[in-house]
């Protein structure tokens, strides 16, 4: 096959391409740059689209012995991955930058551009399985699996993706970068919002959002426990720097339970009100087979990283509802609820959706 | 390979490669006084007279240097800040909106750096100069150009200038006038003192020499103020080892360049007359860039609406043709050619845009691989550019 291998400058993607040219497929690789002022150096191990790191895919590509190009996908990325983010927070909602951009650019419009000038697939350093069944399953290296950013993707994009790193480990695959001679062996992570250098998601939805003071409010009680510069700032689920004037009636801490853009309000709780046992969303998407007529039961995952709970899953084409088997804290809108079902052979993802409420 | 891309850099000529390993097998330092030092010298020297000869120049103007990007800034930054140092009120300089980056970089460094004004002159929609617009200039700011610098023939879309015209009217004036001629010499006849350009940049690895070393003519009565400073070497103007090997290279291949150059440009004009007409017939709607008389013989430029240049070089390089869109950025993201943007063509148009230059070694067969590949490329370039989203 002619495959495009998106070569980010980290070791995963490097180590991707050089397993699609040794499964003899004809490699071209292409660098997206995804910044529209890139920075010249990686600061610690943050963030991505450095120049550093267009030079580091250009000279694993060499390597490799495959041709390579870069690509400027920073508009796209900013109209659909940035301002998305931005616009989510604003709507009270805790977008996933990543999944976001799997979703619009990667398997979109990368993936789009690369069918259109002749290639048969992409290929990433994706830590999932895709295997000839077509079924996305989880990595064998559970911390590093990435199959919730991708259970996204519909069975078409499914269809045109190559992940060869999805049956190996990260140390597995680390080694072997350095077997072959790629010098981003040892290249650190990159974690966090890529976007985002220095890590201050606050402080980067500050600037685009400006100040917006409102009211933090009791469920229990109803009372106005404290002041925000901008409800933006939370997520649900969060305890740390809610900064309330005086202290909830029952001693006890207190939690965001959710966010009211309308009002500009902060809701805060008790633990136990974060619970949930129910969750809708929007926009599914089912591959692991034929979208099923009843309810389904199966393991959900609510967050990146998040525990996996089991439920009874319903779906249709225009939604998702997930009736959880015991309750969970800390659902928040605009995050994607992952179906899976277990399996030995690595879980198998089922569907995905957006979540609008808990 | 098809290599269409012979003004990036074109293949060493046989007699200069001979020549750089013959002399880099030599040992001797061209500042040093004993006998091995003597004869690297003596080779500069035939060198700089040999250079000399073939550009209409004497040797005592010839300023060796690393090249082109070198030459340009000395003669841009060096040129300036003497004139300026002769008297403050010299501040402005001016320049054209086509020139490579090694000149506009350079200017716009003086501008940000040192207070400099700068006046950049339009070109029309085939990128030439008006030397009407350069006497408008001048008649305005006159007493405060500092130095006045335009191009020979350009690099992108392959448009001689007329340089002596442009000459003409800064020495009416009394202005330094540069001028990189770093894509005419070889290319069309380029005589230094019959041109009346005070300072002149030539290359290397443009015509048949090696990268990594070229030249600047400075008129023996244009001062400039050195970048680098060090041995003294080059009359105090550009200190640093001399690179005798590569000095002798440069000069056998100036000489080869402009002794073939007539023949060399009816040759390489009717190849790239016929690779334009080809191209017209295989994509007919291709928009033909640059002057149609004044241009260099190796250049033909095009855009295809529809598509976008580094779609179409990623398919045809695929297909082993090795062509160009202009610049990319540091990143490796081709941009918008600044060229074709000054000669009024849109975004679109000048993202679509592909040049194609011939040299010494084009022959029949890379116009013939060019034409099979192109009309495939182009169908499926286009396919890729309609996804994109309008904004």
């Amino acid at each position: 096959m002619r495959v495009l291998a998106a070569m980010s400058g980290g070791v995963d993607s490097a180590v991707a391409a050089a397993r699609a040219v040794e499964a003899g497929h004809d490699v071209t690789g292409v660098h997206l740059a995804l910044a529209r002022n890139p920075q010249t150096y990686r600061t610690g191990a943050r963030g991505c689209c450095t120049l550093e790191d267009s030079r580091d895919a250009r000279r694993a590509a060499d390597v490799l012995g495959i041709p390579f190009y870069v690509w400027d996908m920073a508009d796209r990325f900013h109209d659909d991955v940035v301002d998305d983010f931005v616009a989510e927070y604003a709507a009270g909602r805790t977008p996933n930058p990543c999944l976001r951009c799997n979703e619009k650019i990667k398997f979109a419009a990368v993936l789009d551009r690369a069918v259109a000038l002749g290639f048969d697939a992409v290929v990433t350093g994706h830590h999932a399985r895709l295997g000839a069944d077509g079924l996305l399953r989880r990595s064998v290296d559970a911390a590093k699996d990435q199959s919730y950013v991708l259970a996204v993707l519909t069975r078409a994009q499914l269809d045109r993706s190559i992940f060869p790193l999805g049956y190996s480990t990260k140390a597995e695959v680390r080694a072997e970068a350095a077997r072959r001679g790629l010098a981003v062996a040892d290249k650190p992570d990159s974690h966090d919002i890529c976007f985002i250098a220095d890590g201050d998601t606050r402080g980067f939805l500050a600037e685009r959002l400006g100040e917006a003071p409102g009211q933090v409010v009791d469920a229990l009680t109803g009372a106005v426990v404290g002041s925000h510069s901008g409800a933006y700032q939370y997520t649900v689920g969060q305890r740390r720097g809610l900064h309330l004037d005086r202290p909830a009636p029952d001693g006890r801490p207190r939690y965001v339970l959710s966010i009211t853009p309308t009002t500009n309000t902060v809701t805060v709780g008790p633990a136990e009100a974060l619970e949930v046992s129910d969750v809708r969303a929007t926009r599914p998407v089912w591959t692991g087979g034929p979208r099923p007529d009843g309810p389904v039961e199966c393991d959900v995952q609510l967050r990146a990283h998040g525990d996996v709970v089991p439920a009874a899953v319903e779906v249709d084409a225009d939604g998702l509802r997930a009736s959880l088997r015991r309750p969970v804290r800390g659902v928040a809108a605009g995050q994607a609820i992952v179906a899976y079902r277990p399996d030995p052979a690595g879980d198998v993802v089922l569907g995905s959706a957006t979540i609008t409420a808990a | 390979m098809a290599y269409l891309d012979h003004a990036a850099t074109t293949p060493m000529l046989d007699e200069a490669l001979e020549a750089y390993v013959a002399v880099a097998r030599e040992v001797g330092n061209a500042s040093s006084l004993h006998a091995a030092g003597r004869r690297a010298r003596r080779r500069v020297e035939e060198s700089r007279e040999r250079v000399a000869a073939a550009l209409g120049a004497r040797p005592s103007e010839v300023i060796f240097t690393g090249g082109g990007t070198e030459s340009d800034n000395l003669a841009v930054k060096g040129v300036f800040w003497a004139r300026r140092a002769a008297r403050a009120d010299r501040f402005r300089v001016v320049s054209s909106a086509v020139e490579h980056h090694a000149v506009l970089d350079a200017v716009d460094w003086l501008v940000e750096h040192e207070g400099a004004q700068a006046g950049w002159l339009p070109v029309d929609a085939a990128g030439r100069l008006d030397p009407a617009r350069l006497r408008a200039e001048l008649a305005e700011h006159g007493e405060h150009v500092a130095v006045v610098t335009a191009m020979w023939a350009n690099n992108e879309v392959g448009t001689v200038q007329p340089v002596a015209e442009l000459a003409a009217v800064a020495a009416e004036h009394g202005v330094p006038f540069h001028t990189d001629a770093i894509q005419a010499v070889g290319q069309v006849p380029v005589d230094f003192a019959a041109s009346g350009v005070s300072a002149l940049t030539v290359t290397g690895h443009k015509l048949g020499g090696p990268a990594g070393v070229g030249a600047l003519l400075l008129g023996r009565d244009v001062a400039a103020t050195p970048l680098l400073h060090g041995g003294g070497q080059e009359r105090d103007v550009r200190s640093g080892t001399l690179d005798t090997a590569g000095i002798v290279a440069f000069a056998v291949a100036v000489e080869s360049a402009v002794k073939g150059q007539q023949e060399y440009a009816a040759r390489v004009a009717a190849l790239r007359d016929e690779l334009v007409e080809r191209v017209r017939q295989a994509v007919p709607e291709v928009i033909f860039n640059g002057d149609p008389a004044d241009r260099l013989p190796g250049n033909a430029h095009f855009s295809f609406p529809g598509c976008e240049g580094d779609a179409l070089l990623l398919l045809l390089d695929a297909q082993g043709i090795a062509c160009s869109t202009g610049s990319a950025c540091s990143a490796g993201v081709a941009q918008p050619s600044h060229v074709l943007l000054a000669m009024g063509a849109d975004d679109d148009r000048a993202r679509s845009s592909l040049r194609f230059t011939l040299g010494h070694t084009s022959t029949d067969a890379d116009v013939d691989a060019l034409i099979a590949a192109l009309p495939g490329a182009v169908e499926r370039a286009r396919r890729a550019a309609a996804l994109r989203t309008p904004r």
